[in-house]
């Protein structure tokens, strides 16, 4: 009657997989286009007012660096981007778990880091584009760019900064695994303690002594670091890379350890019958 | 090699945490063993909370079980979680979507996690859509706007887009009218005999487990109670100088259960 072209196990059917969830995401997304204009506004909005931190206090006559106020937007960029990426991968196991899908997606015969790194491209992306275009809207709304800017480096660390985003992702997206009443909103706290202490809008060396400890092993804080260099400075890509390359490292943790806790979280779920809705 | 073959499978549920004194465990699958042959339809009877949907859910990796082993033709599940995965397909009662995204963006998004190119295999879906009573047109209209009946057909089409050799039913036309229900049961026969598919189907249709199962298995309580051909089962418990044609499925799962099928199952609470 009928009869299907299945292609066979194996990395080509993983990469095709990768794609059905970087098509589904898409298309979700494109379901709530409105939704994503309201929220870019509201972005573009936040980033402005952060700005203006920078611009009161220099009419407040606080002799201030000029660059002071791409200093604080690309603080929030940054943090906006990291964000989006948490966002991202714990929504999309929250929308799951409340459709009723995550069944139909955990007993397809692909492996976990597919399915999360088809999330995690999307997400990447995703945050690309929104910081871009947030990042566009305020220069053009200050009439001032950033005349020494390495754009090119700017990107190496973030792509470098997303793997290690990524991996931490991964250890969020558990919470709503086990609950997807409140897992969600408990991912929050995760990103309060990155906002803390990578050093976002102030420098590392603003916390006391003991947090700045923390600071080393938050990818933030050099993804912070990179960035601010690339873009304030001007450094180059030569410059950028041993950033880059602490960033990478600390993907090479951050990435198997983040895919260990999810399995560890999927496998109580199953024990548990956490998966079911209903039915 | 069997399609399906459960050894002495367990699972209980406890709800509250370990260390509190009034925490109740419950089993909601007891020691239970059957086989089910290749190309075989096994039916799976019982009453609300007897533990099928339970059984299946390990039967898809869904869920862990306690003790006993599960094969999927041949493949230990604990073992070869990915390979077992590769050979089944489940429709759940509650057909699970997202609600947002249109039929066919559910269906592609399904296919290609079985390596199926969505796009080349348009028609075919659409074949499998019209089989079931669902024209084209409605392929692109938004899940949410669509009945429960049409969302069950598209579960069902979802599930056979891969041809998968086990076929997981978990009461497949629940909520359908009588005219979806028998367009759906016809298809199933037909995937059947065309694919010499294996199909375990839970249902509290009396008739279409008559009409469709080859052996059925009538389950209480979390265990499994009797299993047999319809024939078997009415043969265990006729009563003397009863006529054999009068004693419908319903009134044999009564006298092998002690329970009418339409009952609430009560709590095997320990
Ligand atoms: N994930 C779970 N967590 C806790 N209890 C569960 C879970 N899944 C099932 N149960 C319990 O196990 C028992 C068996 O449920 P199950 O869904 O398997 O029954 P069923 O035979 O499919 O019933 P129905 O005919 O209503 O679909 C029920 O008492 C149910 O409440
Ligand atoms: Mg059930």
């Amino acid at each position: 009657m009928f009869h299907s072209r299945r292609l066979k196990i194996g990395g080509m059917r993983e990469l095709y997989a990768v794609m059905a969830f970087v098509e589904r995401q898409f298309n979700l997304c494109k379901r709530y286009l409105g939704w994503e204009i309201v929220f870019l506004f509201y972005t573009v909005i936040n980033t402005l007012t952060i700005a203006f931190i920078a611009v009161g206090m220099q009419k407040q006559g606080h002799a201030i660096n000029p660059d002071y106020v791409f200093y604080l937007v690309i603080g929030a960029l940054m943090w906006g981007f990291l964000g989006i990426i948490f966002h991202e991968i714990s929504n999309s196991i929250t929308w799951e778990r409340w459709e009723g899908t995550i069944e139909q997606t955990f007993m397809a015969p692909i492996q976990r880091l597919t399915h999360l790194g088809g999330v995690c491209s999307f997400a990447v992306l995703y945050g690309l584009l929104r910081t871009i275009i947030v990042l566009v809207a305020i220069t053009c709304f200050f009439g001032m760019g950033l005349p020494k800017a390495n754009y090119a480096g700017a990107f190496l660390i973030l792509g470098a900064a997303s793997l290690s985003f990524v991996g931490l992702g991964l250890m969020a997206a558990i919470l709503p695994l086990l609950s997807p009443e409140k897992g969600s909103q408990a991912t929050h706290i995760m990103e309060g303690v990155l906002l803390l202490v990578s050093g976002i809008y102030y420098p590392v060396t603003a916390l006391p002594e003991w947090l700045q400890g923390f600071a080393v092993i938050s990818p933030a804080t050099y993804a912070l670091d990179g960035v601010r260099k690339a873009l304030l400075e001007g450094a180059t890509v030569s410059e950028l890379l041993p950033t880059a390359a602490i960033l990478v490292l600390m993907s090479l943790v951050f990435i198997p350890l983040g895919l260990g806790i999810f399995h560890l979280a999927e496998t109580y779920a199953k024990r548990a019958g956490l998966l079911k809705r209903n039915g | 090699m069997f399609a399906i073959e459960c050894h002495e499978v367990s699972k209980s549920f406890s709800d509250g945490f370990w260390w509190s004194k009034n925490r109740k465990v419950l089993k909601a699958v007891d020691k239970v063993s059957f086989q089910v042959a290749k190309g075989e339809v096994f039916g799976l009877l019982g009453t609300n909370g007897s533990g099928k949907s339970t059984l299946i859910r390990m039967l898809s990796t869904l869920l862990l079980p306690d003790s006993g082993t599960i094969r999927i033709m041949g493949l230990n599940i604990a073992e070869h979680p990915m390979a077992v995965r590769e050979q089944i397909n489940r429709v759940s009662v509650e057909a699970a979507f997202f609600k947002k995204l249109s039929a066919w963006e559910n269906l592609s998004y399904s296919a290609r996690l079985y390596g199926i190119h969505p796009g080349r295999n348009r028609e075919r879906i659409a074949e499998i859509l019209k089989r079931l009573g669902l024209p084209e047109n409605k392929l692109d209209e938004s899940i949410e706007d669509m009945s429960r009946g049409m969302q069950q057909k598209v579960a069902i089409a979802r599930a056979l887009i891969a041809v998968p050799p086990v076929l997981l039913l978990d009461e497949p036309t629940t909520g359908l009218d009588p005219v979806s229900k028998r367009e759906v049961r016809s298809f199933i026969k037909e995937v059947r005999q065309d694919h010499a598919t294996s199909i375990l189907l839970t249902t509290h249709d009396m008739q279409e487990a008559e009409d469709l199962c080859d052996r059925i298995a009538v389950m209480s309580d979390g265990r499994l109670v009797q299993v047999g051909t319809l024939d078997t089962l009415r043969n265990l418990v006729l009563k003397p100088a009863e006529d054999k044609n009068t004693l419908g499925l319903e009134e044999i799962f009564f006298r092998l259960t002690g329970k009418s099928i339409y009952e609430e199952g009560m709590s095997h609470v320990s």
